[in-house]
């Protein structure tokens, strides 16, 4: 079975990105067997799982969770959770999501007309959609009054329901990101997910090829093409320098060896500057053509999307979230684990192991401490959703992560759909692929930690008034 | 005392009370201010944020006050600074030092009991840092080795020792003075412990965790843990009481927004419990008096606590339940009055033991069990059920799993429902077709016998109905109910009892340890007495069981069996050369060997049940159920050889056992039944040792031994004469038992179908039929 759906991604190609990783995508004992494991649960070895491939030890709790929270004990029907993530998906127009997840919602005895859109569900489900719209673009708008909105009432959720929901949401939220930035292709049984190559032919021609094949009014051809044209463009110019590891590494000592102590409010002022200096980068790519009618049938209220924290309207009605009053250890898993058993083990791996996560090597070097590195990075995330972490100098950020970098991390998170080749190549072109998945797995990661951190926090406070 | 409280302009994070219990310090992410408590109220002496260069170093995660100098205060702040102030100076010269050694947020700050200036500090960044406030920096830095430390506490025992808890759910034991190395590490929990806190007395840690749990170790040469707390949310911080040694206070991170203190002994419910709070409370501190407490929350108060004033949640649980099992038959304990004599007894344990203090008495609590069983038939006695199983189970004649269906059926009928399954069990253990097949039908035959106790269940819930709706118009319902339980199936409570109770018993003695009634300033009698209850109850319903159940049952009995079990050894010396001339009785011995061979000896099967069955067996015999026990072991035919570890004696004794129940019962034909089938030649000659009447020489009453007719003594046989022809009669005598004569019995047939009277003329009207 295994060898099979590796000779489908043979042909249709895993990520648009990776091309370069399939001839030596060899696979490990252990991921193999997790690969098992994956097409077992679900009937297919998805493209998302095999990139994730790169990093067994994630995939493993990250295959679990899903599997859990999709499949496992929980208080939501289950052709409702599936429903709930195409909802999510539908947030960022993630074709790819959407698709699998019908196919699941249908398979679970859903009925067919919800497909039709959002104006054919019941109302229970369509209550959900603002927590979903706020989760996914402006999380600290979350607060008590949807929640109460939701569980008082005619077609009430239970809070149980609701952090089910909720879990679901932010997980397919973040899950889009990953998607986006790693440019995963389509199921092979998908629409524009197969091509038909003469054997012989090279990699890199065909995909010029299919442009033609490829008819327009596929909503994931139109990224496929976007892709595709980029690829033609080559290596980024060279006007945009961009540092290289060697010297980020030099940063890195000289942030560890320099213990230079700057006034507390000097900190303060470097976390504001993050993030106003984010709010000011330039997007990748363009604004969306229209998205294409099945998928906007998911969608309500697309205009509404990510604002820049630094340039939220209303300063004073939603300060700086500090993780030293809510964090994830201390309060948040404590609360998900009560209302929604077990999850809250499962959540706590995945987010420990995609922290933790490190082979100390960076492009070709070996026995690196990349600590720093990927603290930047995890913070930098959480920071663009307006988390801080007190006890974090954000002066750092602009140390090792460069300009192109930070583009990237927020297209990523922020506005996935966007994100292009183009844009995956040019940032971090010294690191290895499995590295730049790695990086992608810490914007799913730390994406869904700030939206957990929001969503668990405003239920709390629900329940304690 | 009273409770009142102050609200802050932000969440509380920590409060820290001053040597003398009079001030106390506040700190939070706004919130840095100090307290002087009052009789009735808190009034602010200072505000710490009050200066203008307000920064991180101010949003405080810990608060601790020195206590050898009442005027330095040290703050543990969230990006990782660890400052130390002295009230006694004014702005800025207040902060005497901020060491930014800690990488990460500073969980943790405490100042040494004893060694002034001296103070330890814990952080996410798994340091934790010994500091001098003299000195600049940092004088010991120990590494812990884990991902984060959450809290650091010196020992109140020892000076040198600090107790170190970490986010990996360990325990680690430090010297001060051995920053390398910790001294000792333990796992304690399954996530993150957030707290831990020294007994004041005793060598106890207590340590509370995500897990939500609060475990208390004992840390004296070896490592126990002592009691388990299991409450409802993450524990964030615990605090022992003072001068209590079985009470701790804890707070919840989230949803348990009310302020618990636990005995430890009772580890599921808490002593009591204060609910001032709207949201999580944050931190407790003692003030040296058990009966008042402050704490702080992130609802942004600050309170003073009052013990008269606490909730106790125990008062106000309901100690009701109600459980059914897999036979329908319903348990339910519910809360009964404590009894006066009970308390009585136990303020005289009080004033013994407690010396000091009016006793905090932990409220008492003590309940009853009843427990219904299901009666079909309505009201049977023992006796009729006994009756019955007896003349309806079928011994012989059919196929074994002929017989124990029907006589499972048979016991289910009278509400046996023990003995149902066990001969269930014997049917699918021994019976032909599952010996003979593959083990494939033997499941399925599990999973359809498996049908019946559900049915079962489903006629039970619908009797307790029944009885629910009666007790509703009954007056005394309890009363009735146990009426109707004593008449019913007696063994099988005394079964189900004996099984309960011993995990009672265990749980007892599992809870309360070291000295629980001595040295103790309060006695919490609710486990004690409720026990005491239990086992006194169980005594009580029990016993009046037995003395009832004993007549009927076979315990008397059996020990004249066993006087009489060597009788039959003698027999084979003393009867067989008599038997020898009877030659009717030699096809007796036959008989039962012929009834036994019901089928083919089959295969042994691969899985050896004997002794399973050997344990129910021997279960009822030991209940006194003989009859089930016995009867088993007969259907069983030749399979209970498989029985090894069962020795004849004890097979003799079962049978022999039955054998004098059905004699009482006047059940002659059963019992003789039962030793025609019987294997045991002790048990078989029962049949054949009454076979032979001796009659007795009518001049000299001796015994005709040798032949009927003839006295050996008198040498005469005129009491032999037949009354008619006056002849010896050496055949069958038949005499009448009203006048004893007789004589031939052609003869006595001839006179008596013309005459009423004897012939012999003794005017008696002997009756012939």
């Amino acid at each position: 079975m295994l060898d099979k759906c590796n000779k489908s991604y043979l042909c249709s190609g895993l990520s648009l990105f990776l091309f370069s990783l399939r001839p030596d995508f060899s696979l490990l004992f252990q991921t193999n067997n997790l690969f098992v494991d994956a097409f077992l649960q679900s009937n297919r070895l998805d493209h998302v799982s095999q990139v994730m491939g790169y990093h067994t030890s994630y995939l493993d709790h990250f295959l679990k969770t899903q599997n859990f929270i999709l499949r496992g004990d929980g208080p939501l029907p289950f052709h409702y959770r599936h429903y709930i993530a195409i909802m999510a998906a539908g947030r960022h127009q993630c074709g790819y999501l959407i698709n699998l997840q019908k196919q699941e919602f249908l398979l679970l005895g859903g009925e067919h007309s919800w497909l039709k859109g959002l104006s054919s569900i019941p109302p229970k489900l369509k209550n959900l959609y603002d927590i979903n719209k706020i989760l996914a673009h402006r999380p600290w708008q979350l607060n008590t009054s949807h929640i109460e909105k939701l569980t008082k009432g005619k077609d009430s959720w239970s809070l149980a329901e609701v952090i089910h929901a909720i879990v679901i949401l932010t997980h397919f939220h973040s899950l889009c990101s990953f998607v986006f930035a790693c440019g995963v292709n389509q199921e092979v049984d998908q629409a524009g997910g197969y091509k038909y190559y003469m054997p012989g032919e090279p990699i890199q021609a065909r995909s010029s090829n299919t442009n033609q094949t490829n008819p327009k009014d596929i909503p994931t051809v139109d990224i496929t093409e976007d892709w595709k044209n980029s690829s033609h463009v080559g290596p980024p110019s060279p006007t945009e320098p961009e540092v290289g590891i060697n010297t980020i590494m030099q940063r890195m000592k000289t942030l560890s060896e320099q213990n230079e102590e700057c006034t507390p409010i000097e900190l303060a002022k470097r976390f504001e500057n993050i993030e106003t200096q984010s709010a000011e980068l330039g997007l990748v790519g363009g604004e969306r053509l229209e998205t294409p009618a099945d998928i906007s049938c998911f969608i309500e209220d697309e205009k509404f999307g990510y604002q820049d924290f630094a340039k939220r309207e209303e300063q004073m009605d939603f300060p700086t979230f500090r993780v030293q009053d809510y964090s994830w250890n201390d309060h948040g898993y404590s609360l998900v684990n009560r209302l929604y058993n077990d999850v809250g083990n499962l959540l706590d791996d995945k987010f420990k192991t995609a922290q933790n996560l490190t082979y100390y090597t960076m492009g070709g070097r070996t026995d690196v401490d990349t600590s720093r590195f990927r603290r930047a990075i995890w913070n930098y995330i959480q920071c663009l959703l307006g988390i801080r972490h007190d006890d974090y100098d954000y002066g750092e950020i602009n140390h090792l992560l460069e300009r192109s970098l930070k583009t990237f991390i927020k297209s990523a998170c922020c506005y996935p759909e966007r994100v292009t080749k183009k844009d995956y190549d040019r940032v971090l072109r010294e690191f290895k692929h499995s590295e730049k998945v790695h990086v992608n797995l810490m914007v799913l990661e730390a994406r869904m930690q700030a939206e957990l951190l929001y969503a668990l926090r405003t239920v709390n406070r629900y329940m304690t008034n | 005392m009273a409770t009142f409280h102050v609200v802050q302009e932000g969440p509380v994070n920590a409060l820290a009370l001053n040597r003398d219990n009079t001030q106390v310090a506040i700190g939070g992410r706004n919130v840095f201010k100090v307290y002087t408590i009052e009789e009735d109220k808190f009034r602010e002496v200072c505000n710490l944020r009050a200066s203008k260069h307000l920064n991180l170093s101010f949003s405080c995660n810990d608060v601790s006050w020195s206590w050898t100098d009442d005027h330095y205060l040290a703050t543990a702040a969230t990006n990782g600074h660890v400052c130390v102030w002295n009230l006694t100076k004014m702005g800025k010269a207040m902060q005497e030092q901020d060491y930014q050694e800690h990488k990460r947020t500073v969980n943790k700050v405490n100042f040494h009991a004893s060694e002034p200036n001296r103070l330890i500090s814990g952080s996410q960044d798994g340091t934790m840092r010994y500091f001098d406030i003299r000195a600049k920096n940092a004088v010991a830095i120990f590494y812990s080795n884990t991902e984060s430390v959450r809290d650091v506490q010196f020992s109140p025992h020892n000076p040198y020792t600090f107790a170190a808890v970490s986010e990996n759910g360990s325990v680690q034991l430090w010297d001060v003075r051995r920053p390398d190395r910790y001294q000792q590490q333990f796992a304690a929990h399954s996530g993150p412990i957030f707290a831990c806190d020294w007994h004041p007395e005793s060598t106890w840690l207590a340590t509370a965790s995500r897990d939500k749990t609060i475990k208390v170790w004992d840390l004296t040469s070896k490592l126990t843990l002592e009691y388990t707390i299991h409450t409802i949310a993450s524990i964030g911080h615990i605090k022992w009481r003072p001068q209590r040694r079985y009470h701790i206070a804890s707070c919840a991170l989230v949803v348990d927004c009310s302020i618990n203190i636990w005995d430890v002994r009772r580890p599921y419910i808490p002593f009591a419990a204060f609910n001032e709070h709207k949201d999580i409370p944050s931190g407790v501190a003692w003030k040296e008096d058990p009966h008042t407490f402050l704490s702080s929350g992130r609802d942004c108060t600050l309170y003073q606590h009052s013990f008269n004033f606490a909730s106790r949640p125990a008062s106000k649980a309901n100690p009701q339940g109600v459980s059914l099992n897999n036979k329908g038959e319903v348990l339910y304990a519910h809360k009964v009055n404590v009894n006066n004599a009970i308390v009585k007894a136990a303020v005289g344990i009080i004033r013994k033991t407690s010396t000091t203090q009016s006793p905090d008495q932990f409220h008492l609590a003590s309940s009853l069990m009843h427990q219904f069983t299901e009666s079909p038939r309505g009201e049977q006695s023992e006796s009729e059920i006994f009756l019955g199983l007896a003349n309806n189970y079928v011994l012989s004649g059919r196929s074994l799993s002929e017989m124990c269906e029907h006589n499972s059926a048979v016991a289910k009928q009278y509400g046996k429902d023990q003995v149902a399954v066990v001969w269930k069990i014997i049917k699918t253990m021994y019976g032909e077709e599952y010996l003979q097949n593959s083990t494939s039908t033997n499941r399925e035959d599990v999973v359809s016998h498996n049908n019946l106790p559900l049915n079962n269940i489903m006629g039970g819930i619908e009797h307790t109905n029944e009885n629910d709706q009666r007790s509703r118009g009954g007056d005394t319902p309890v009363a009735q109910f146990s009426d109707e339980t004593e008449n019913e199936d007696q063994v099988d409570h005394i079964a189900i009892y004996s099984n309960g109770f011993p995990t009672y018993l265990n749980f007892r003695t599992g809870l309360p340890k070291g000295d629980f009634s001595f040295g103790e300033n309060e006695i919490d009698m609710e486990f004690d007495t409720m026990i005491t209850d239990f086992q006194s109850g169980y005594r009580n319903y029990v016993t009046p069981q037995q003395d009832f159940v004993l007549p009927n049952e076979a315990f008397h009995l059996r020990h004249e069996i066993r006087n009489r079990t060597p009788p039959p050894d003698k027999f084979p010396n003393s009867n067989f050369p008599v038997m020898n001339d009877d030659s009717q009785t030699i096809p007796l011995e036959e008989q039962p060997q012929t009834l036994l061979t019901v089928s083919c000896l089959p295969k042994m099967p691969l899985y050896d049940s004997s002794s399973i069955v050997l344990d129910a067996l021997k279960h009822h015999a030991i209940l006194g159920d003989v009859q089930t026990a016995a009867c088993v072991l007969i259907v069983l035919g030749d399979q209970r050889k498989t029985l090894n570890e069962l020795d004849e004696s004890t097979q003799e004794h079962w049978l022999l056992g039955y054998i004098e129940l059905l004699s009482r019962y006047q059940l002659w034909n059963i019992a003789t039944q039962i030793i025609k089938l019987s294997w045991i030649p002790s048990v078989e000659q029962l049949n054949q040792q009454s076979t032979r009447f001796n009659t007795n020489c009518s001049k000299c009453s001796k015994a005709l031994q040798r032949i009927g007719w003839l006295c050996d003594r008198c040498h005469s046989s005129q009491y032999a004469l037949c009354s008619v022809c006056h002849q010896v009669v050496k055949g069958l005598y038949a005499w009448c038992q009203g006048c004893s004569h007789g004589g031939h019995l052609a003869h006595m047939r001839q006179w008596f179908a013309i005459n009423k009277m004897c012939p012999t003329g003794c005017r008696h009207l002997c009756e012939y039929k």
